[in-house]
């Protein structure tokens, strides 16, 4: 199954539970994708070897000024402002472009190429059992989608279930969460029980149930720092709670120092495999 | 008028925790605009309880929609669309037409333009909405992107643009952004114009090196910046560590927050850290506001 997990809020512990996750279910193989292109961190704890690197981003288009005939019409169909003509030269913004295609498809003299603009990397590798793939975003570039739509393609056949693939969002409900959770099998929202957790967890389950129709559950990080909030309003939506992970000092240490929660506290690797069997019973297929 | 945004590349190491704080002790001594930057998750109402003034709708781009009548099932648009938008009818279900997922369009019209039959239109889609409420501390400037909307980056500047022009016209002396996690667009959208940007990190692996990246982000964009450590009695030999990889860099560092359920208290009973009592963490951050404040005023 592809699980998505994913929080709204940042800091509640998605990557440790997604990094736990794949180390407790090293018997089954699992793909491990750490999607959280803008600040990838699941590597600090996974430790992997990496085999192989690409690098991505999206295609810009260049100009061959020989052939324009500067009529414009790429710059009118670009909605971005990405190009522009400027009397006998063409102006291109990398950084605003997205790479559509459209002012190649709409240029009749055929003067537009397409190039590479790089804007990140992708990699992959392996932790011990587990296959790991993250995507790293360049300092200073806007879009972390077309880095996540590509780490994805690279890393997932079409079809491919048999194995757990894990992926580790970013946070947030904009884009690029949208981008990780498509075509994911089930949503594992992780929050903790504060007023911050719960706002933002609402705003996830917006997202994955409400927007893309996918199934959700809900580990509860820090359980008993705050209030109750998130379990009335889990109860009250019909969202179940698949894990409790109490508020430990040992945990928040153990994290401090880049080690994976089944690392520090062998005990929670029953667990991690007791709420994978449930997500699988629950909604596999 | 000064421009004081808070960063922290990873989430969740306290930037509107001390956001609050800082918009609390401020009032107290200047006008000023809050502007909350966080347009996906935005939390900082949550702790200033504001009354709204204001709301105004946000149209950030269009989308693609294929009318159906006209379709010919050519299949030009999927050919042609790069972000998977296009949904290719099932060969199973002969009912079913091609339609758009307007999640996933980017509105680039790529579709609109190649459709021979002219089936296709472009849109305008509400993306969002903005507000301007009043607080205790300020007029407060904040949205609400919708559900997976895209052009967050546009609606943290038209944030920012609105709450820019209020602070001039009323002469407020600050204006403080609460900004959103990551160093991708709505970041970049936050940083831009700022004086001094307060990185908020915390003293584990993972705050040190999503600190690193959001350093990168304000030095590419000639932002100066300092550094809060959070938490940092929850390693201290790590926080010496972010201390020292600091120094070398030339990068002040403003306070060391200790940790403290208070905050999840206050935050609980809806306030500002510093509004609740006088504990070692609000005299921390009194200590951050006064180093900013210089460095603030210092600010040309």
């Amino acid at each position: 199954m592809i699980v998505a997990i994913a929080s709204g809020k940042g800091g509640t512990g998605k990557t440790t539970v997604a990094v736990s996750l794949a180390l407790s279910l090293a018997q089954e193989g699992p793909l491990f994708l750490d999607c959280d292109v803008e600040e990838p961190n699941a590597a600090l704890f996974l430790r992997p070897a990496i085999h192989e690197r690409r690098q991505v981003g999206q295609r810009i288009p260049q100009v061959d000024l020989a052939a324009c005939t500067f009529c414009g019409r790429c710059a009118e169909v670009c909605p971005y402002h990405a190009i522009a003509v400027v009397g006998r030269n063409v102006l291109v913004f990398p950084e605003l472009c997205h790479g559509c295609g459209s002012c190649t498809l709409n240029c009749s003299p055929g003067a537009i190429d397409e190039v590479l603009n790089v804007t990140g990397v992708i990699e992959r590798g392996r932790a011990g059992a587990v296959e790991f793939a993250q995507g790293t975003m360049n300092v200073g570039e806007p879009m972390a989608v077309p880095i996540i739509r590509q780490l994805k393609r690279w890393m997932i056949p079409p079809g491919e279930r048999r194995r757990p693939i894990i992926l580790d969002a970013p946070p947030g409900t904009s884009c690029p969460v949208v981008e990780t959770m498509r075509g994911a099998d089930f949503v594992l929202l992780v929050t903790e029980p504060t007023p911050f957790g719960l706002h933002d967890l609402r705003l996830a389950v917006e997202v994955a149930r409400g927007e893309l129709g996918l199934p959700v559950g809900v580990v509860v990080n820090r359980d008993g720092v705050g209030d109750q909030g998130v379990d009335e309003y889990c109860a009250a939506e019909g969202i179940p709670i698949l894990l409790r992970i109490p508020h430990d000092r040992r945990i928040a240490e153990a994290y401090s120092e880049g080690a994976a929660l089944v690392e520090a506290l062998p005990e929670y690797g029953e667990r991690f495999r007791a709420l994978y069997a449930a997500i699988e019973e629950g909604w596999g297929r | 008028m000064k421009q004081l945004v808070i960063l922290s590349g990873k989430g969740g190491t306290g930037k509107t925790t001390v956001a609050a704080a800082l918009a609390h002790l401020a009032s107290q001594e200047l006008p000023l605009v809050l502007a909350d930057a966080d347009v996906d998750a935005a939390n900082l109402e949550l702790v200033l309880d504001p009354v709204r003034r204001e709301t105004h709708d946000f149209t950030g781009g269009q989308v693609a929609v294929i009318e159906t009548e006209a379709c010919i099932a050519c299949g030009r648009c999927a050919e042609v669309c790069r972000f998977d938008a296009v949904l290719r009818p099932s060969p199973a279900l002969p009912d079913q037409r091609f339609a758009i997922d307007p999640l996933a369009c980017e509105g680039c019209a790529a579709c609109f333009y190649q459709c021979p039959a002219e089936a296709i239109r472009m849109a305008e889609q509400q993306d969002g909405q903005w507000f301007r409420s009043d607080t205790r501390f300020g007029p407060l400037f904040h949205a609400h992107l919708f559900a997976g909307r895209e052009n967050s980056g546009k609606l943290v500047t038209l944030v920012k643009q609105q709450a820019r022009l209020w602070a001039l016209e009323a002469g407020a002396h600050l204006l403080l952004v609460d900004g959103p996690p990551g160093i991708g667009c709505p970041v970049i959208a936050a940083i831009a114009g700022a004086d001094l940007a307060l990185l908020v990190t915390e003293p584990t692996v993972s705050g040190a090196h999503d600190l690193e990246r959001v350093l990168s982000i304000a030095s590419h964009f000639g932002v100066p910046a300092a550094v809060a450590i959070n938490k940092a009695d929850l390693n201290p030999p790590r926080a010496e560590e972010i201390a020292a990889f600091c120094a070398g860099r030339d990068i002040e560092v403003v306070g060391r927050i200790p940790y403290d359920t208070a905050v999840t208290g206050a935050m609980v009973r809806g306030l500002p850290v510093t509004a609740v009592g006088d504990q070692a963490v609000g005299q921390a951050l009194r200590a951050v506001w006064n180093l900013v404040r210089r460095r603030l005023a210092a600010a040309t």
